[in-house]
Parts: structure tokens; C-alpha cells; sequence
């Protein structure tokens, strides 16, 4: 049974307005879960959601649920700053977000719900010589993997986003930047909310207050969940859990490469535009873009220990603001609207887990880092191949657990182990 | 803001302090002084961690303080801090 879903469009809009808009009917259906079911994805993040979409919609199947502990958008999905981009350096993860990226430019159609993905670039500055040479180095391979990016002078720069600090006594002063003009932002929760209702549309039981408390595994095989709304049987299952991978894996008695750290993000009160793209500055490890209100929106580094609070501390927003005001002077007279900070599940070399398990029919993806809104279609899309086969997709044969025992981890900055990378 | 209890200087803010990670995690092979291990168990040293929801046992440095090390048990949802040690007086 799927829900009466009406197709978003010019005509149902104009119907409904006459209506004073009060026929729309619900976006997705509230089920109770079934006994059994073909495959059971546990998180109603962007991933999962993506992941049973994908599913239903490229694999054949019908019988599919999504169990959400809180409510649909409530994790990570509807915490980040919604920056989407390709700019990996490595190959594997190159080839990963672009395939991702490509899904995003085709989204709002495929979902019929209007995700507002701007393309308006991604400028990462960089304040010395060794910093430009080390941009130009990933910069290339970009376009050796066949993904655009540009180099940008001081004076590009300039023009491009005035309002940075060019003054003789800028605390970091722009030598040069970076851009992937492919780039962009997109509305967080209708991301959530356009992968539910399309998810829905297709049969997918979406599950809501509905927490994952144990595993039922037979010789190694898993057979079904318990959860606080009973035990649902499954043929498949598979985890995605953004920050709570590690509790959830736990109770199927696996340890994982992955930390879960704190990370922040903060608006100020809204202004006039000024700003029609993201800007990072490596030398403050800040990134501020402007949100469709007139928000300024900034974001930083981690709060630096293992945390599950998605509560974050002082010195992290001060260090935040500190940066966004030595980036953009003209900041400095904003009064900080609002901040609030999320989960992250931190891999040890900076790159995702979409993988099997030692356990049979488990499934896992997590430890997106700061990195896993840009890639929720990629992630569901490959997630569910993965799922439907058995089997990777290449798109992901190298984000295996495996990797962390055989030592083909996948580092971009050629450092690690530690669970800090971005 | 954490408060933390250096047992070298006293309590003292979060800022003073740098996050040593996870002080559960011990070289398998005694640091180079025990026998050898294979290559999956120092795998497993390496990357594979408890991350727990929870109470949590972590090194700090007082960096900007005594700079030395110390063992905090804290829980990772609620913050809170439930004792301070010298590092390697654990357990
Ligand atoms: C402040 C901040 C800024 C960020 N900025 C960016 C950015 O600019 N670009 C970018 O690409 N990424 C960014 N990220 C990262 C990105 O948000 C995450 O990597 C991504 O959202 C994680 O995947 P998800 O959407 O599926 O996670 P979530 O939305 O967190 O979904 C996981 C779901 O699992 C549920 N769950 C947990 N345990 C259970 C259980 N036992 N049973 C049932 N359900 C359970 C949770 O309730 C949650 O809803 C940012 C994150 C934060 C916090
Ligand atoms: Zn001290």
C-alpha cells in the first residue's frame, strides 16, 4: 500500500492554492512496522533514507523499512552546513563524490521535491607560497580524474568575494585560491524530507521513533532487529547510523575504526547578501557562507574529544567567530544568532566505511566525517547496490572495513591514524 | 567549558588542556618492549576503538599549565568528569 502521494508541480500548486492550501496530503505515511521485512535500514538520516530510495527504486525491492530512533531530519542531515563538492584528491574518493555530486545536479527532478542545490562554487584560500603549490598539486588531479576546478589569483579573488580581508594588515592575507564552481549548498531538510516522500511513494515503510536496541544473529547471519516497538525479522539489514555507528555495530559485537566527535556550526542574524559562495581559509580553519535568510553561516574544527552530547563549547564558537571576523572584518558588529553542534562519526584515516560486515546480510555505512551530507545520494546509491548484490559496487570496493587490516587506508593528507581528519 | 581537576595545579579550564585520546588503548607489544605481535593485532591497536557512549577513559596534557599528562574519566554524553589521575596510574 503506498500513500496518496500528489506530484509536486505547477498545476498542484495552483489547484491547492485555491484551496487555500489545505488538501496537501501527508509527504510520507506513519506505518506500523510489519514482522518481517526484505531489507531493514536503521537511520532515518539522509543515508538511509537515500539507501532505501535507491532500492526501491533501481533494485526491485518493495519491502523495505527505515527504523528512525527521533524523527526524520533530526541527526546530522538537519545539522550541517550543506556543502556539497568533489574535490578529493585520491582517486577513490574522487571518483565516489563526483559520482555523488552528478546525482545532486539531477536531484530536485529525480525526487520531484525541490532540494535547492546552488552550484555556486567552493573557494578554499590559501595565504603563502607552499600553500598555493599544495592547492595546485590537488587542483590538477581534480582535473586529471576528469572534475573541474580553477585556480584563482589574489585579484580573482578580490573580484569574486570582496569583502574578504585584502588590507595591508590582514591576519592571513589571501595569496590565492582555489575553486570547484560545480560546487554548491542545497536545503538540508528537504533533502531528508524529498528522499522520505519518494522513498514512501515507492512502498518503503518509514518508521519514526522506532530505535534499533539489538541484533538477532544466527551462526553469524543476521535475521532481524529488536527495537523499542518490538522485533522485526529481515533479510538484510543495513546500518546507518552517522555517529552512533559505533553503538549500534556494538551490539552486533563489532568494534570499529571510528571515533564520535563534536562538531559545531553557528548563524549570525540575518543581512543583505554579500556572499554567493563558501569560503574556507585553512590558515583559520574556518568556512562561512550565507544562508537563502541572510544568515551568516560559519563552521570550524572539531571540539576536539570524543563526544555524544550535540552540545558544543565555548572556546570552539569563539574560536569560530574569532576566525569568520579575521576572514571578513565586516562581520565583526553581527550578533551570533544561534549555534548548535552534531555527532560525527570520525574515521581513523578521514575517508567512509560503505561496506559488508564479518556478519552476514549486515551492511554498514558511516564515518562521514565532516564530509556526508555532499554525499548522501552517492552514499544511498552505492549503499544500496551493496545491499541488492551482496557485494560493492566499485564506486565503493575501496571504502571497505578491510582496508583498516590490510592497510589500504585511504588518507587524504597522507597523515594519520587519528580520528580528526576533514 | 570543561573544568578540569589537574592533581598537579588544581582545577583548571578546558583551554589550559590538549586531548590525548583514547588512554584505553595500549600498544599490544609493550611499546616495543614485549614480544612480537602479528600484523592484524597491531592492526587492530592502530585503528579499532571502544567509543563509548558513556563513561570514557582519556589522556589530556596540561599543555599551557604543569605540561604533563594525566588520565580523565568523563562521560561522553553528559560531559560530566568523574575523576582525574596521574597517566599511567590507571585502571
Ligand atoms: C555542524 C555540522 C556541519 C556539517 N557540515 C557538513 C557540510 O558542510 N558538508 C557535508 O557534506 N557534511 C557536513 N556534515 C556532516 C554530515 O552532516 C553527516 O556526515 C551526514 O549527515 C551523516 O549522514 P546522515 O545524514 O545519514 O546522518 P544522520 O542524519 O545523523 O542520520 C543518522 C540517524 O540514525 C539515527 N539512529 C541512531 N541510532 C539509532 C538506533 N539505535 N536506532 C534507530 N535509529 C538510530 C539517528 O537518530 C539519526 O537520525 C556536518 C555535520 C555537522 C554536525
Ligand atoms: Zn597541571
Amino acid at each position: 500500500m503506498t500513500a496518496d502521494i500528489v506530484r509536486y508541480s505547477i498545476f498542484s500548486l495552483a489547484k491547492q492554492a485555491l484551496a487555500s492550501h489545505s488538501g496537501w496530503p501527508e509527504a510520507w505515511r506513519k506505518p506500523e512496522p510489519k514482522k518481517r521485512y526484505d531489507v531493514v535500514i536503521i537511520g532515518g538520516g539522509g543515508h538511509g533514507l537515500a539507501a532505501a530510495y535507491y532500492l526501491a527504486k533501481l533494485h526491485g525491492l518493495r519491502n523495505i523499512a527505515v527504523l528512525e530512533r527521533g524523527w526524520i531530519g533530526g541527526g546530522n542531515t538537519g545539522r550541517n552546513t550543506t556543502i556539497v563538492r568533489s574535490n578529493y584528491f585520491l582517486r577513490d574518493n574522487a571518483n565516489f563524490y563526483e559520482h555523488s555530486l552528478k546525482l545532486w545536479e539531477g536531484l530536485s527532478q529525480d525526487l520531484n521535491f525541490n532540494v535547492m542545490f546552488s552550484q555556486r562554487g567552493n573557494i578554499i584560500l590559501n595565504h603563502d607560497f607552499g600553500g598555493a603549490d599544495g592547492a595546485r598539486t590537488r587542483y590538477n588531479a581534480l582535473r586529471l580524474n576528469g572534475i573541474d576546478g580553477e585556480y584563482l589569483t589574489r585579484e580573482q579573488v578580490r573580484y569574486r568575494v570582496p569583502d574578504l580581508d585584502f588590507s595591508p594588515t590582514a591576519h592571513f592575507p589571501v595569496f590565492g585560491a582555489v575553486n570547484q564552481p560545480r560546487s554548491g549548498i542545497a536545503r538540508h531538510d528537504a533533502v531528508a524530507w524529498g528522499y522520505a516522500r519518494a522513498a514512501d511513494s515507492l512502498g518503503v515503510d518509514i518508521i519514526e521513533n522506532c530505535e534499533v536496541t539489538g541484533f538477532d544473529i544466527q551462526d553469524g547471519t543476521v535475521k532481524g532487529v529488536q527495537t523499542n516497538r518490538g522485533d522485526i525479522a529481515a533479510g538484510k539489514v543495513g546500518i546507518a547510523v552517522a555517529g552512533h555507528s559505533g553503538v549500534v555495530a556494538g551490539m552486533a559485537g563489532l568494534r570499529l575504526p571510528i571515533e564520535t566527535h563534536l562538531l559545531q556550526a553557528m548563524v549570525s542574524e540575518p543581512v543583505k547578501p554579500f556572499l554567493d559562495t563558501v569560503v574556507i581559509s585553512p590558515g583559520v580553519h574556518v568556512y562561512v557562507s550565507q544562508t537563502d535568510k541572510g544568515e551568516v553561516l560559519m563552521g570550524g574544527a572539531l571540539d576536539g574529544y570524543n563526544s555524544y552530547s550535540q552540545r558544543g563549547t565555548w572556546p570552539t564558537i569563539e574560536d569560530v567567530v574569532a576566525g569568520a571576523v579575521a576572514m571578513f572584518p565586516r562581520l565583526r558588529g553581527l550578533r551570533l544568532m544561534r549555534t548548535w553542534g552534531g555527532v560525527m562519526d570520525m574515521t581513523m584515516d578521514g575517508s567512509p566505511i560503505i561496506s559488508k560486515t564479518p556478519i552476514r546480510h549486515l551492511y554498514i555505512d558511516g564515518g562521514w566525517c565532516y564530509g556526508g551530507f555532499k554525499a548522501t545520494p552517492g552514499s544511498g546509491w552505492v549503499f544500496a547496490h551493496t545491499i541488492a548484490n551482496d557485494a560493492p559496487h566499485k564506486l565503493n570496493e575501496a571504502f571497505s572495513l578491510e582496508r583498516f587490516r590490510s592497510g589500504r587506508v585511504l588518507t587524504e593528507r597522507g597523515v594519520g591514524n587519528f580520528p580528526h581528519h576533514h | 567549558m570543561l573544568l578540569i581537576s589537574c592533581p598537579y595545579c588544581g582545577e583548571r579550564p578546558e583551554e589550559e588542556f590538549a586531548f590525548g585520546g583514547d588512554a584505553s588503548v595500549v600498544p599490544p607489544n609493550g611499546a616495543g618492549e614485549g614480544a612480537p605481535v602479528g600484523t592484524e593485532t597491531f592492526a587492530d591497536y592502530l585503528y579499532l576503538r571502544d567509543n563509548p557512549k558513556g563513561r570514557h577513559r582519556e589522556h589530556w596534557i596540561h599543555r599551557y599549565g604543569c605540561q604533563r599528562w594525566i588520565e580523565v574519566e568523563r562521560d561522553t554524553v553528559t560531559h560530566e568528569i568523574h575523576a582525574v589521575r596521574v597517566a599511567g596510574e590507571g585502571k
